[in-house]
């Protein structure tokens, strides 16, 4: 440790740039471990925000009719609680996490563009401050949904849609930028011996994401512009009355769309696939077809979209097409949940805050693939489109999906990033209740779906009422629980336990051979090949 | 940047490190520069696509030429007519007939009514649909109020025909077709 301390702070004099204090060392750093943590941190302000918004909903939806909200803030609440979540938690978390560890697991010394990274971070809080911005300006925040259709962005928008383009503009960029860094970053900067399939999984799913991104991200650039000059420039791209033709929106966006929901779920699979072999001490069961199937999800991803858009009266063969090709992402997908499930298999398990998380994740994640199956059937989706079955179901995928598993990246590598272990009851603490609760938010909603309540809607009929309660409640008692995550974060960076350079028996990887915390630079040579060989994920 | 670079790159040898990375951005913008371009491209390709199969209900926005290829009579075709304002144009707009029966191959005329009732001109432009949308490209518009734009004076009314016939090779499967007319007011585009 200590050579380790002195080793650091004479590697530091030879970069003036990494003196800096204050403000100046957060705004002008280019280290991979700095720039990871601010975007973890933005991403978790953003979750408090965007959860936030989402209380005020469940607050208005405690009981019928109109108590708290009118029904157009309403709608901007719905519409920036999504925007906000999408964009601002879930992907700004993920890329925290690669800009964290894929150069310690690639046995790298830092991303391969540093001074972009910067600059990719650094753009994000003012897309966000114009979102944001917005509710206070005269004409209100968005109000057309998070997948803001034409015409009711164009024709029938409050004034807000030039602030949302141009704040998704610079998401879009700014995603774009991180997605470069990390696919420049895997090809050319493992170390020398680390071949791709010797590349954790961890380190796969970000590649592929990041592949997902540079394709879809400049098509949702492409649709928010056509936005703009139609509601502004006098263009009719989405307007019949010139030619054009709305339900080609659905079509150009869900192109976006769907591989975009992939982007939020793909890094999760890397990380529950680290997680799960370290605790069941045991190697991934099936690392390569690990490989093949994220590979499989990814390319799928693109010729599913129209299964978003079943009721806009698409043709017999349309609807078939859309409905087969959804139900075979299933067989991948399937793929991993068994080969979880076969890594925990005889494994010695132990059952560390992490692991906890990760089962979650496994069992809630395939409940919300469930749903997604049943939405896939074209016959059924006709009853259950828009409305709260849909919000159930992608509620399961992205918070007791991306967000779970999240957090269990995030307990497994806190010693390694703040050099202390979290507080074991607090971080229990937070599972359980997050676990209760976000059942009991959640899972109500699939039957309130399947008997007519309808999304994004400020009122409800009577009927709904005590669903919606229990469903509320579950809502705060989620909200709060995501306090206690705080407070073990913040206790956690304050002091603790002193954790060891590998604080799990079970985990493997190269992140694990340098000591907690991470010195400020790593791998500034190159990690030995035996320690390579012995972070390979495959089974012996 | 030296610096950057130097602890960036130790594996490699610095220069073609570096090298190497700028190729590789350069590729993916590249990509990033394509795809976006794609987005707009969907545009066209979605026109063209629609145009072959008639998946979005557009039917021909210029007069179609009447193939005498004789009539059906064992075939009857129920055709309704439906109109919807868009918002904002203060004007009555309705068929003058709700639904007519036609044979296939057989021409007919049918008009719709409409009245201008704001206290200024308003130039008006029925955009058509035609469901289900498969049938599209059977449905023949021989003259159509459609094809060109509608200005009314300040309470004028007019009545707006328009002349049809279903396609003898319209699919079996298909009894009963929906022409809806959207009406805009286009004042401010055309001016």
């Amino acid at each position: 440790m200590t050579t380790d301390v002195i080793a650091q702070d004479s590697h530091d004099e030879h970069h003036d740039d990494h003196k800096m204090t204050g403000i100046k060392r957060w705004l002008y750093t280019t280290n991979h471990k700095d720039i990871g943590t601010l975007y973890l941190w933005f991403a978790f302000i953003m979750f408090l925000t965007g959860g936030a918004l989402a209380m005020v909903i469940r607050a208005e939806l405690f009981q019928p009719g109109l108590q708290i909200v009118e029904p157009d803030f309403f709608n901007q609440l719905t519409t920036v609680h999504g925007l906000v979540m999408v964009f601002g938690a879930i992907m700004p978390a993920f890329t925290g996490f690669a800009n964290w560890m894929l150069p310690m697991m690639l046995g790298a010394p830092d991303m391969a563009l540093p001074r972009m990274n910067n600059w990719s971070f650094w753009i994000l809080p003012f897309a966000f401050a114009i979102l944001l911005g917005s509710f206070f300006m005269e004409s209100g925040a968005p109000n057309f949904g998070w997948t803001f259709y034409a015409p009711l962005s164009t024709t029938y928008s409050n004034g807000s849609t030039a602030f949302f383009v141009f704040a998704v503009h610079i998401m879009g960029i700014s995603s774009i930028m991180g997605a470069i860094n990390i696919v420049v970053t895997i090809m050319n900067m493992r170390a020398p011996g680390m071949t791709y399939m010797k590349m954790p999984l961890f380190v796969w799913t970000f590649f592929i994401t990041a592949y997902l991104l540079i394709a879809v991200m400049p098509v949702l650039a492409g649709v928010v512009t056509m936005l703009l000059t139609d509601t502004y420039f006098g263009t009719s791209f989405f307007d019949a009355a010139g030619g054009g033709d709305p339900v080609m929106f659905q079509h150009i966006f869900w192109f976006f769309g769907h591989p975009e929901v992939y982007i939020m779920i793909l890094p999760a699979f890397g990380i529950i696939s680290t997680t799960i072999p370290a605790f069941s001490r045991k190697r991934l069961f099936g690392y390569s077809s690990m490989v093949y199937a994220t590979s499989s999800i990814a390319l799928l991803s693109f010729i599913v979209w129209a299964h978003h858009m079943f009721t806009t009266g698409m043709p017999l063969f349309g609807e078939l097409f859309f409905m087969y090709c959804t139900m075979l992402i299933a067989v991948p997908t399937g793929v991993k949940v068994f080969n979880w499930v076969a890594t925990m298999w005889r494994g010695s398990l132990t059952f560390e805050t992490p692991m906890l998380f990760s089962i979650a994740f496994v069992i809630l994640f395939t409940i919300g693939g469930f749903s997604g199956l049943m939405l896939a059937m074209t016959p059924v989706d006709f009853q259950y489109h828009d409305t709260y079955f849909v919000v159930a179901h992608f509620h399961y995928v992205l918070v007791t999906g991306s967000l779970f598993s999240l957090y269990a990246g995030a307990y497994f590598w806190l010693p390694k990033w703040t050099g202390h272990m979290y507080n074991d009851t607090l971080s229990k603490w937070h599972f359980w209740c997050s676990l209760i609760s976000v059942n009991l938010l959640f899972f109500p909603m699939h039957f309130l779906g399947l008997a007519g309540m309808p999304r994004r809607i400020p009122d409800y009929a009577l009927q709904f009422a005590d669903f919606n309660k229990w469903v509320s409640i579950g809502g705060f008692a989620f909200g709060l629980s995501q306090l206690i995550f705080l407070a073990v974060v913040i206790k956690c960076i304050r002091g603790g336990e002193k954790a060891p350079a590998k604080p799990w028996d079970g985990a493997i990887g190269l992140e694990w051979t340098v000591a907690s915390p991470a010195p400020y630079h790593t791998f500034s040579t190159p990690p030995p090949q035996q320690d390579i060989d012995n972070a390979d994920q495959h089974e012996h | 940047m030296s610096t950057n670079n130097d602890i960036a790159n130790p594996n490699k040898d610095t220069s073609t490190g570096i090298q190497s990375n700028n190729r590789t951005v350069k590729k993916l913008l590249l990509v990033v520069v394509a795809m976006f371009g794609f987005g707009f491209a969907l545009v066209p390709l979605y026109d063209v696509f629609c145009d072959i199969t008639g998946l979005n209900g557009k039917t021909n926005d210029s007069a179609a030429i009447y193939e005498n290829g004789g009539i059906d009579k064992s075939r009857t075709v129920k055709v309704q007519f439906i109109t919807r304002n868009a918002k904002g144009i203060p004007w009555k707009f309705e068929p003058v007939i709700n639904e007519i029966n036609v044979h296939p191959g057989e021409m007919k005329l049918v008009s719709f009514y409409a009245k201008n009732k704001a206290e200024h001109a308003i130039i008006g432009q029925a955009v058509p649909s035609v469901s289900p949308g498969l049938a599209a490209n059977y449905f023949h518009k021989i003259e159509c109020f459609c094809f060109t734009q509608q200005p009314l004076a300040a309470g004028k009314d007019v009545e707006m025909s328009l002349q049809f016939y279903v396609d003898l090779e319209l699919p079996t499967d298909i009894n009963t077709l929906t022409l809806s007319y959207t009406l805009y007011d286009i004042t401010e585009k055309s001016s």
